[in-house]
């Protein structure tokens, strides 16, 4: 499943392609995307636990001087600093 | 009958405001060690409740879950559950929340619920959640959660009132019969399934905040701008280095100046003899090359500490992070790698700012190699006496170039040899990815920093008391014994036993150009680096020690080839013998291992280099 092949019109991206100023609400995580090091399952739950839950409300704050990497997320009232290569398992839309 | 003491743990999430809790209910009354084992520091404090009850609490070390994805988060598991090697089960775990921020924290305490120990929830920072107009109803959030609930404020005296009624409370009750451990490592399912019931409760029982905080935002907006946030990191370390040469340097001289007047004493009351020798060069100089450094580490924690409680730290790794990700460091490495550059031994204990192990060992490995301050009496010399003063290019300092250089390859290695450690030697550990909360700027709490900086300074000094000091009598005694022969000639060090392993290694040593006497004055010099400088002096047998560095320099520039001296400049850029710093490594990885693993590697480094630098300065002429 790539991101621009998706035929309903909601904007569906990916965290780790949102620019900043991005705002939007989270709809599900997927693991299996992206370049994380870590294990699948581990992500997922590194990721939950710092509130990447669905429905959060995510907003992309700022962005890193070397390919705008890393990123820091306002997730509901807390702010995380996440590599892309993380952020690429967050579905928003 | 007196009640037995009342064991108390402290669990919360990173920033969530748990250790200035623990000092606002322990005050100085801290002891801080570490795990067996492992890197963990283990932090205790003791006080007394209002009603008279001698309690002890232990800050556990901070984790958003009881997975144990670190050694770290391992500890708080295991100590909660009662797995802990030699540790009580607690009597009572307090969960400490910050009260403007609960989502992580509720879910945590969702999931301590099942250990079966009692509970309690703390709301800590209530007033700024209350200034920010976030009501919480904390009686409905505790029938909700089947927790007492108190609200605290860490920074005020009376704020922590509550608390300790509460505590009493608990303590006083019949030790309820041990409930069961219903805990297992949660599936990511039930992970989100706990999320979602904690943004259940909070729904239910706490109001949005009236007033967001804009003060972060907008300190954000320029703090982690990708061009101003870099130039403001700058001026902030610019204005650390500053303050860790420029402002420390009085007091350490005031310090040095002190202890060669105390030996001085010694020297003057006491006869002639060993008693005097070790007083004066084993004991008090010895101990006094280390306990100069005092105002160095106080003032680059007094740094650290202020910069961690305002919340700069977490963004100083943001603006780091890709930067030093190329070499296989994390973003947290930054600060550590930089106070190395005064002297590793606070670089070393800076490195407790990161929290994963593999990250953390490579930056205690590669901290030895920034170019500290003690190298620098050493490069002057062989500098000054043996590259000439004079232009390159029209406009560079031939010798201002060759200090950069030897600073340049001091980091171009380091990177070099993080890059290796990365690939061959902790591959086995994950990596930890960037993963950081970012907390809302809080004005520091300097009584909570008091308390820290003093705990770090202790820290010190008991070393410099105790593995420092042996080290010292040992090098003392080396360069010692045996006495000279009555009637002998030259310096008494020429028949000690670091002459005779001077001699006996320098056919290990002559492949690098060094001569035996540069090799008996390295042996003194593991005291610490710049005493080498006043080795040399005595080996050759010049009086007046430092203040003779010129004259010594002259002296060497008739007595060493430009090989040698280029070799020697090179040895130093990796130098292991620093007794010191080798201590320091040890205590703070608990292991023994990583100590001699830093001395072969640095020592086999320092071997190499020396001995391409004199093989090719030889073949080029300088021989």
């Amino acid at each position: 499943m790539t991101v621009t092949d998706q035929n309903n019109a909601a904007p569906q991206t990916r965290l780790g392609l949102a620019k900043r100023g991005y705002s939007g609400v989270i709809l599900h995580l997927d693991v299996e995307e992206g370049s994380s090091s870590l294990p699948a399952v581990e992500l997922e739950s590194r990721l939950i636990e710092l509130g990447f839950v669905e429905g959060a409300r995510v907003e992309v704050l700022h962005e890193g001087i070397i390919g705008r990497d890393p990123i820091a997320v306002r997730i509901e009232n807390v702010t995380v600093a996440v590599r892309r290569r993380e952020a690429m398992a967050v579905v928003v839309v | 009958m007196e009640a037995p003491l009342l064991h108390l743990a402290l669990v919360g999430t990173p920033n969530s405001g748990k250790t200035s809790l623990f000092n606002a209910l322990t005050g100085s009354r801290q002891k801080v060690a570490n795990y067996p084992g492992v890197t963990v520091e283990r932090k205790e404090g003791f006080f007394v409740t209002p009603l008279g009850r001698q309690a002890s609490l232990v800050d556990l070390p901070g984790t958003y879950s009881l997975r144990g994805r670190s050694p770290d988060e391992e500890i708080t598991r295991d100590f909660v559950l009662g797995r802990a090697a030699g540790e009580a089960l607690p009597d009572l775990i307090l969960c400490v929340a910050d009260s403007t921020n609960l989502r992580l924290t509720i879910r945590l305490l969702l999931e301590l619920k099942q250990t079966g120990r009692p509970l309690m929830l703390v709301l800590n920072m209530f007033d700024i959640a209350t200034r920010r107009g976030v009501t919480v109803d904390a009686p409905r959030m505790s029938e909700m959660l089947g927790v007492p609930v108190v609200t605290s404020i860490a920074v005020r005296k009376s704020g922590i009132t509550e608390l300790l009624r509460k505590t009493d409370e608990i303590g006083l009750q019949p030790q309820a019969p041990l409930q069961q451990n219903l805990w297992r490592p949660l599936s990511v399912a039930e992970l989100r399934a706990t999320q979602r019931e904690a943004d259940r409760i909070i729904g239910a029982t706490v109001s949005l905040p009236t007033k967001p905080d804009t003060w972060t935002a907008r300190i954000d907006a320029v703090v982690l701008h990708p061009v101003a946030g870099l130039v403001i990191l700058a001026l902030v370390l610019f204005v650390m280095f500053q303050a860790v040469f420029a402002w420390a340097q009085p007091l350490m001289e005031l310090l040095s100046d002190a202890f060669a007047a105390l030996g001085q004493f010694v020297h003057d009351t006491l006869p002639a003899g060993l008693l005097q020798s070790f007083l004066q060069n084993g004991a008090i100089s010895g101990v006094g090359s280390v306990i100069v450094f005092l105002p160095q580490i106080i003032i680059i924690f007094l740094f650290i500490l202020l910069l961690e409680d305002f919340g700069y730290m977490a963004r100083a790794a943001f603006l780091m992070d890709r930067i030093m990700g190329g070499a296989g460091l994390h973003g947290r490495a930054f600060i550590p790698l930089l106070s190395s550059f005064a002297c590793a031994i606070p670089g070393i204990m800076a490195t407790r700012v990161i929290d994963n192990r593999r990250d953390r060992l490579t930056t205690i490995l590669i901290a030895p190699l920034m170019t500290c301050s003690a190298r620098i009496p050493v490069y002057t010399l062989i500098i000054s006496a043996f590259i000439p003063d004079e232009q390159v290019w029209g406009w560079v300092n031939l010798r201002g170039l060759v200090m950069f250089g030897l600073y340049a390859a001091g980091i171009g290695s380091a990177l070099g040899v993080s890059f290796l450690i990365k690939f061959f030697m902790l591959r086995d550990y994950a990596p930890a990815p960037f993963m950081l909360e970012l907390p809302d700027y809080k004005l520091p709490r300097l009584n909570s920093i008091a308390i820290g900086i003093y705990t770090r300074a202790k820290m010190f000094l008991q070393r410099a008391g105790t593995t420092i000091f042996s080290m010292m009598v040992l090098i003392w005694f080396l360069a010692s014994f045996p006495q000279p022969p009555a009637g002998a000639e030259g310096p008494a060090i020429n028949y000690s036993l670091a002459a005779i392993i001077g001699h006996a290694l320098a056919p290990l040593f002559a492949p690098l150009g060094f001569n035996w006497q540069i090799v008996v004055a390295l042996i003194p010099g593991m005291a610490a680096r710049e005493v080498a400088v006043a080795a040399l002096g005595t080996v050759y047998a010049i009086e007046g020690g430092k203040e003779a560095a010129d004259q010594i320099g002259q002296v060497l520039a008739t007595k060493w080839s430009l090989a040698t001296a280029l070799s020697l400049l090179a040895w130093y850029i990796f130098a292991p013998q620093c007794a010191s710093t080798l201590a320091v490594i040890r205590r703070e990885t608990g292991s023994t291992k990583w100590m001699a693993i830093t001395f072969l590697y640095m020592f086999v480094l320092a071997y190499a280099a020396s001995l391409i630098t004199y093989n090719v300065a030889v073949a080029l002429g300088a021989g």
